[in-house]
């Protein structure tokens, strides 16, 4: 499990609008990687572009290279929808399917596959992917019920145990705390801290202590020019990019001199 | 400017304001009601006036100007709502006094067949009809309508033929349903000899005429799944197909339920095209694809058109058997609107 991602000369666009521009990176392997940056300079679409997702907003395009384990994700050859199963995604907002109970939302990666499972190994993959999401102990006693009447931190850490629970090589994290209190986003960072070791993680942050805390690397994101295409400014590890970063304007952003 | 008082109080109409406003209206009212011998409508209606004029006068002596139009307006919205409402009490009343009467087991039980004169017939046949006809008509549009709908929002977007589609659904909902029934016969005429007539053409008939109101409703309905719960599904690697019939449909079958249901309701009263193409006949017939079969809104016709007081009582009864028809389909859409229904939180 675990796969190294190197991104090479990656154009993003949305019709004709370049959205980013030329990036170039290397996500380590069983590490955490951190997307920082301002609204708007693509971090979101960039995160989005390494399983896929971002081509199901009608014409949004990729040029450039995306290589998983040596192999290239936008190859014509590649289905999106393997590359999904391989790469799983926690969205900005809490998400669970509102027709299903907290049960079967953890199962919903396997069971919508039609993946027959006996009941055993069912129970056993719930039990377990809601164990690393930090959740069994809250739910284990009403699996049954709905997952939306959970609260917003426990659904989406519901969220998390139904990416895991397909047992994904990369997760992809799209601000996954911004609608979280501190309690609720602190559990989520152990949880990422505890995630490392299996996974290869990548969190899109505006919360520059999450990164600093959370992260191995951190890539920094800017627009050029304002209504301009979002590029990598630096990609480094959190601990230069928190202290002595290469570029100024990386400084200026983390210290809150921005703009 | 200096720091005064908050000034938030002021002076209020106790609550029963309204009710003894409304009792001294119509109080008012009936006095030239008595003495000129106005119906009880035009007392209604004079009653009203004297409360619209009076409810907002008195309020605007006590509390100013803002209460007295909240008083105004609010009294205009709950008579339009009398005014609407009334018409559909006035029917069920009208048609429960003259149905009643007519409705018993054999009026149930029986069909037409034989029955000369001032005999008991029943209807037997006609709800057989109705029932067919109607459940063929679902089980052809249903289908179309719904996959229509899930072209139209998952795959067609703002393409041209998704356009294409949407402007003629919105033409069909205005077919004429004598046109549908003509279409109806001439395709089965085209088909199997000029003689034909089936039950199957009604249901023809109908589902042209079901299919626009399904195809609209699941359309409305499947729109308003997020997109998050569709960007979850793909996420986790899950095939389009599978997004759609195991995340789309299920989260807005409740809408789609009751929209089919609602269709089903406009239909099972149509009268036209099945007169046209599936006729009329006395008997019971059970095989929607050969004779001709009679529905209840074309027995409350021919029974009318008979111009007997037998066969006005039956027109009744037919009537109100159909209006308990569709009640029933409205409840049973609404309990399984509620069964299906996402779960909400807490």
């Amino acid at each position: 499990m675990a796969k190294s991602i190197d991104v090479s000369d990656l154009n993003i666009y949305y019709g004709d609008f370049l959205a980013v521009e030329g990036v170039n990176m290397t996500v380590k392997s069983r590490s955490v990687t951190a997307f920082i940056g301002p609204s708007g300079c693509g971090k979101s679409t960039m995160l989005r572009s390494l399983n896929r997702m971002h081509e199901v907003i009608p014409g949004a395009r990729v040029e450039g290279k995306v290589v998983v384990d040596g192999q290239s994700l936008y190859d014509p050859s590649v289905d999106p929808v393997a590359v999904r199963r391989q790469i799983g995604m926690v969205f900005q907002r809490p998400n669970p399917f509102p027709t299903m109970s907290i049960y079967e939302n953890v199962l919903a990666g396997n069971r919508l596959n039609a993946k027959k499972l006996k009941k055993s190994q069912a129970d056993q993959i719930v039990e377990r992917s809601l164990q690393s999401a930090n959740l069994w102990d809250e739910v284990k006693r009403r699996l049954g019920k709905p997952g939306m009447g959970l609260s917003g931190g426990q659904q989406q850490r519901l969220c998390i145990a139904r990416a895991i629970a397909v047992e994904p090589e990369v997760l992809l994290m799209d601000e996954p705390c911004s609608a979280l209190d501190p309690i609720s986003t602190s559990a989520i960072e152990d949880l990422i801290h505890e995630l490392k070791s299996d996974y290869t993680i990548v969190i899109v942050t505006h919360n520059m202590q999450q990164a600093a805390r959370a992260s191995d690397d951190t890539a920094f994101f800017n627009l050029k020019r304002a209504g301009g295409s979002g590029h990598l400014v630096e990609f480094n590890p959190t601990r230069k990019m928190f202290s002595t970063p290469d570029e100024a304007s990386t400084e200026a952003y983390i210290s809150g001199r921005f703009g | 400017m200096t720091a005064g008082t908050m000034n938030i109080s002021h002076p209020r109409l106790p609550q029963w304001a309204p009710a003894l406003v409304g009792v001294m209206a119509l109080a008012v009212a009936g006095l030239p009601a008595l003495l000129a011998g106005w119906s009880p409508v035009t007392w209604l209606i004079a009653g009203t006036t004297v409360f619209l004029v009076a409810m907002p006068s008195w309020s605007r002596v006590v509390e100013g100007r803002r209460a007295a139009v909240d008083r105004l307006v609010t009294a205009l919205i709950w008579t339009a709502f009398a005014v609407a409402v009334s018409p559909l009490v006035w029917l069920l009343y009208v048609v429960v006094r003259s149905g009643l009467p007519a409705v018993n087991a054999d009026f149930l039980s029986y069909s037409m067949l034989n029955v000369i004169g001032d005999e008991q017939g029943g209807i037997f046949h006609a709800l057989i009809g109705t029932l067919l006809i109607t459940l063929a008509a679902a089980l052809i549009s249903v289908p179309i309508g719904i996959l229509t709908g899930v072209y139209l929002v998952e795959y067609g977007k703002q393409s041209r033929t998704a356009r294409i589609i949407t402007f003629l659904v919105d033409v069909m909902t205005g077919i004429p349903s004598i046109v549908a029934g003509l279409f109806a016969l001439a395709l089965l005429v085209l088909l199997f000899g000029t003689a034909f007539r089936a039950g199957i053409g009604g249901s023809i008939a109908l589902s042209l005429l079901m299919i626009p109101t399904v195809v609209r409703s699941s359309e409305e309905m499947m729109r308003l799944v997020p997109d998050d719960l569709r960007e979850a599904s793909y996420a986790l690697g899950v095939p389009k197909w599978r997004t759609i019939t195991r995340v789309v449909l299920p989260t807005s079958l409740a809408g789609i339920v009751t929209g089919v249901v609602l269709a089903i309701s406009r239909v099972i009263g149509e009268t036209a095209p099945l007169l046209v193409v599936a006729g009329a006949t006395d008997g019971v017939n059970t095989n929607l694809f050969d004779g001709r079969m009679t529905t209840l809104p074309v027995f409350i016709f021919s029974q009318y058109a008979s111009s007997t007081p037998v066969g006005y009582q039956r027109a009744w009864g037919g009537a109100l058997v159909l209006i308990a028809l569709v009640m029933v389909l409205n409840l049973v859409a609404r309990i399984i609107g509620r069964v299906f229904a996402p779960a909400k939180a807490h």
